[in-house]
């Protein structure tokens, strides 16, 4: 019994987790043209549907229905696997975030998180470090030298701020002293659910935060796919859906990177007055509340991202560099001592 | 079969196919991806045995840095098709030679070491905490010398791609 019941409900929470990565993806296609044009003072898409709130699924349809062009002198299998590897890496990381608390169904309590690994941290760095090789090697078998130069581009970016990305999260990991998702997550319900890191960790939000928009190759890090200098980056030579794959892979990784960033600093699935809502009203009611304050927070982190890609322009290379290298990394490095320091003053 | 058994004998054939592939292989993008599958394997191994740390480590360090390491130099080489190799006949009967006594030493050492695949692994004894108690505690002046060996090392390689100065005529 024990072991079925866990397989069925492992298998909802995955697919549910699925759906609603692929939904919010595909809408914040539809939100970044919108977020554009409230900007830049235009209407953005309106024709398909009201509101042209189909224009996620017309887009799809045009994508699915254009040529699918592989160059000849390209080496195929590589070229085909490459999307679906970006792809793949983008929503893996999903299966740590804890959603919400738990849901007792029939005396059962079940955590909606996809898997609780005691090391979920380490396997978000992992994940973020396997990102590089969609990119790589799409951009190799294209057989195309600003291919080859977008993806170079790219990953020499990834390997770079996975740094400061790992050692902002070390200075996280003093204060939380665990690794796992959800009891980060449940750590923050102190204070009636106030109790968020971001309090603890102010500097190392800011670096994660310029560090996951350097992972996820957005503005003001889009170097790889710098139009004026390269053509189209690593995906120069894709089209049809396998280029729909490449920037759909974008936006998950925009989401779940927000999700992340939501869960680690500002508190997840907790709000005020989480604690004395739990006493008032019944469990899953208050735990479906939560699930609803975390996807808010993840919105508005998603919205952060299109907002500063619309506001700020690129990075030359050697600024990307260079920020990278003698700001980022002796920032987080300080952050980590001070960090040290204070949990040692203060803590036990 | 337990189910651990059932991963267990799968992860070891695609590991096995995988690093074949590795050494088989003419294209050297292909041997790499062989590669980062066998190191996949790998690290589903280490989790079979409970040590989920080096699993994650396994794949950060090994897949995620080292291996695209190797991809840059390949795909900047462009080694795209190498010319095989000739080897004499001799070194080729050397080989294997050399093989056979190797496979020899391991199938004798799996037909007297009994129960391969162990039912239930060893309790926490590849968890975070229990690692960092053993490396803070019993293991502290070693794994300072080997982090002080490291970045010795790295500030040399930092040394050494600095440009020098002009001597000055």
């Amino acid at each position: 019994m024990g072991l079925e019941a866990l397989l069925i409900e492992k298998t909802i929470i995955v697919v549910i987790v699925f759906i609603v990565t692929l939904t919010i993806a595909a809408y914040s296609t539809y939100g970044e043209r919108k977020v554009a044009a409230f900007i830049q003072d235009r209407i953005g898409p309106n024709k398909a549907g009201p509101y042209g709130l189909m224009q996620p699924l017309a887009d799809g349809i045009k994508m699915l229905m254009k040529e699918d062009f592989v160059p000849q002198q390209a080496n195929k299998f590589l070229f085909h696997i490459a999307p679906g590897l970006s792809m793949l890496t983008a929503l893996m990381v999903s299966a740590v975030i804890p959603w919400g608390k738990t849901i007792i169904i029939g005396g059962r309590s079940i955590p909606i998180q996809v898997t609780d690994i005691n090391i979920g941290i380490l396997y978000v760095l992992s994940v973020v470090s396997l990102g590089v090789y969609g990119v790589m090697i799409g951009g190799w078998a294209s057989n195309n030298k600003y291919s080859l130069m977008g993806a170079l581009r790219a990953s020499s970016q990834m390997i770079s701020y996975e740094l400061p990305m790992g050692l902002s999260l070390i200075a996280l990991l003093m204060v939380t002293g665990t690794m796992s998702f959800s009891e980060i997550a449940a750590q923050q319900s102190g204070w009636n659910g106030m109790q968020w890191n971001i309090i603890y960790q102010p500097i190392g939000f800011v670096l994660f935060l310029i560090c996951a928009f350097a992972e996820a190759n957005r503005t003001p890090f889009d170097l790889p796919e710098c139009e004026a200098e390269l053509v189209g980056g690593y995906h120069t030579e894709y089209s049809s859906m396998k280029l729909g794959f490449f920037l759909f892979a974008e936006y998950a990784h925009m989401f779940v990177s927000s999700a992340i960033i939501s869960t680690l600093y500002f508190g997840g699935y907790n709000f005020p007055g989480i604690n004395t809502l739990y006493e008032m009203l019944p469990h899953n009611i208050v735990t479906l509340i939560g699930v609803g304050v975390l996807m808010i927070k993840t919105l508005f982190f998603i919205f952060l991202f299109m907002w500063v890609r619309w506001t700020i322009p690129r990075f030359r290379y050697d600024q990307l560099m260079n920020l990278g290298w003698k700001r980022l990394v002796p920032i987080a490095i300080a952050n980590i001592i001070i960090t040290a320091g204070v949990v040692l003053l203060f803590d036990k | 079969m337990e189910l651990n058994e059932i991963i267990f004998y799968i992860l070891a054939f695609i590991g096995i196919v995988a690093a074949l592939v590795t050494v088989t292989a003419n294209n050297p993008i292909y041997s790499i991806l062989g590669l980062i599958v066998c190191f996949f394997t790998i690290s589903a191994h280490f989790v079979l045995m409970n040590a989920q740390f080096l699993a994650m480590v396994n794949i950060i360090v090994y897949a995620g840095a080292i291996i695209v390491l190797f991809l840059f130099v390949v795909m900047m080489m462009n080694l795209n098709d190498l010319p095989r190799v000739k080897t004499h006949i001799l070194w080729k009967v050397a080989g294997v030679v050399g093989a056979g006594g190797l496979m020899l030493i391991l199938v004798a050492s799996l037909k007297v070491s009994g129960n391969l695949v162990q039912a239930q692994p060893v309790a926490n004894i590849g968890l975070i905490h229990t690692l960092g108690k053993v490396l803070m505690n019993e293991f502290l002046v070693p794994f300072i010398m080997t982090s002080i060996l490291l970045n010795s090392a790295m500030i040399g390689a930092v040394l050494l791609t600095k440009r020098e100065k002009r001597i000055q005529k």
